[in-house]
């Protein structure tokens, strides 16, 4: 059988774009290999440990488990999309780096868009909520805490308190 | 790059009713969350694939013409969870579904691939049972209603004909009126977890908050498919909300489940804690309901 294309029109980190893709791609297929947003990680591709995960409208999704051709009409956000407009790290991921919340990196990415999530709600969460809120991620060098810590920072930072 | 054969994009219901008669071998794919997990494994490999993840009028939480909660098969676990229909009329189901995989997974999966797949672990499927929720089907002649409990056929085996689509589950309103339920998910980890054994206990009590009226509880994983427990039912019905009660109804649930022994657990200690389950869901529930267990 011949390939199948699709015509997806979407927003990636704000910009309108167009790409032919294959229906068997996943979105982590896409974004990787023809928008080279390699943040984006190839991990367990099975939906357990996050390392791909991506906000779609919004919401946090494992682009490994979500179809290329699903991405249009979507607008579509990466930690690429965090960057400032001269190259300046976002508050979360500064917090990360002060926390000693990264050792390899590779949940890193998966990890800091869930962030952005939480603190775009505008919410203040208990830690319990937090640890809920970030277990669909695996990390198998830091043991959690010091990530828990630099989002708990940041969001105290935003909603402007200190942090109790 | 999933193994798949080809994908048709279901438009709309009756687009997905034509896909389904002119594709009878392909697979329905909903939110996703299990179809693609067993295509990574090889389980599908060289499928074809129904997507009706698209049409967006099988989402969202409504109160129909008879005051039926209408949940669109396609409404994800985490907006059934923050709906405000169903945080008022059975907040249980919010959050028994709020336990399922971690927030990714509740963002993507949806109420109706949850009960399609047919399995027993289902987290959305005990309180379904407990709650009598009535399964639509919609295929080449309109939809058609079926009773969750007939909908289950066995293990990974569904009601589904050729030509249907699942297009939303129903709640009757004389099944959640005064109602308040609790659900236990017993697993291993807090999070990306598959239940052990789940339990889902929901009660009407008396005006004075003393007498249980009604006791309904159902099970996930303490059978094939997820099954209600009668006999334990019976026997908390027009009893007093007590501690003794709880643990009479709690005892009585041997008789209807029929747990087995798996690598998850065996079956001794999954009826063990079926019968703890029992308990402190009876006791939670009434608790809910207003009332205070003597």
């Amino acid at each position: 059988m011949s390939s199948q294309y699709k015509l997806i029109r979407c927003t990636i980190n704000g910009r309108a774009v167009e790409q032919m893709v294959d229906v068997r791609a996943s979105l982590t297929d896409m974004l990787r290999n023809d928008f080279r947003l390699t943040s984006v990680k190839k991990g367990c591709e099975v939906g357990e440990c996050g390392a791909c995960n991506v906000i779609i409208d919004g919401e946090c999704f494992n682009s490994c488990l979500y179809l290329a051709a699903w991405a249009d009409g979507k607008s579509i956000r990466t930690l690429e999309g965090l960057m400032g407009p001269n190259g300046e790290l976002s508050d979360i991921q500064q917090a990360f780096i002060d926390e000693a919340a990264i050792q390899c990196g590779f949940c890193t990415p998966g990890f800091i868009m869930t962030a952005v999530e939480i603190l775009e709600s505008g919410k203040e969460y208990t830690d319990g909520e937090l640890r809920k809120l970030l277990s669909g991620h695996l990390c198998r060098c830091t043991g959690y805490e010091n990530i828990l810590r630099a989002v708990k920072k940041t969001m105290y930072k935003r909603l402007g308190k200190t942090q109790s | 790059m999933y193994d798949l054969k080809a994908l048709y994009e279901a438009q709309s219901v009756q687009d997905a009713v034509r896909l389904r008669l002119e594709h009878p071998q392909a697979q329905i794919i909903a939110g996703g969350t299990d179809v693609l997990v067993q295509m990574r494994e090889g389980k599908r490999a060289g499928a074809e694939l129904i997507s009706i993840y698209g049409i967006d009028e099988m989402r969202g939480v409504s109160l129909d013409e008879q005051g039926a909660i209408r949940i669109g098969s396609l409404t994800s676990f985490s907006h059934i969870t923050r709906d405000p229909i169903i945080q008022k009329y059975i907040n249980v189901l919010g959050e028994a579904v709020d336990l399922v995989g971690g927030p990714q997974i509740r963002n993507a999966g949806t109420i109706g691939g949850n009960t399609c797949n047919g399995v027993t672990s289902a987290d959305s499927a005990s309180t379904l049972f407990a709650w009598d929720a009535v399964i639509e089907l919609t295929g080449e002649n309109g939809p058609r209603r079926v009773p969750i409990e007939e909908f289950y056929l066995a293990a990974g085996r569904v009601d589904l004909r050729p030509d249907e689509v699942q297009t939303a589950i129903l709640i009757p309103r004389e099944s959640y009126e005064n109602c308040s339920g609790h659900y236990i998910k017993y697993a291993m980890r807090n999070a990306m977890d598959i239940a052990t054994t789940g339990c889902s206990v929901n009660v009407v009590l008396s005006e004075d908050k003393r007498t249980i009226r009604r006791a309904r509880i159902a099970y996930g994983v303490a059978g094939p498919v997820p099954l209600r427990a009668r006999t334990a039912e019976k026997t908390a019905e027009g009893r007093p909300f007590t501690a003794e009660t709880a643990e009479a109804f709690a005892a009585a649930v041997l008789e209807d489940i029929r747990p087995r022994d798996s690598w998850r657990a065996s079956k001794a200690f999954r009826e063990h804690i079926a019968v703890e389950l029992a308990q402190r869901c009876l006791i939670e529930a009434g608790r809910r309901a207003g009332g205070v267990p003597a």
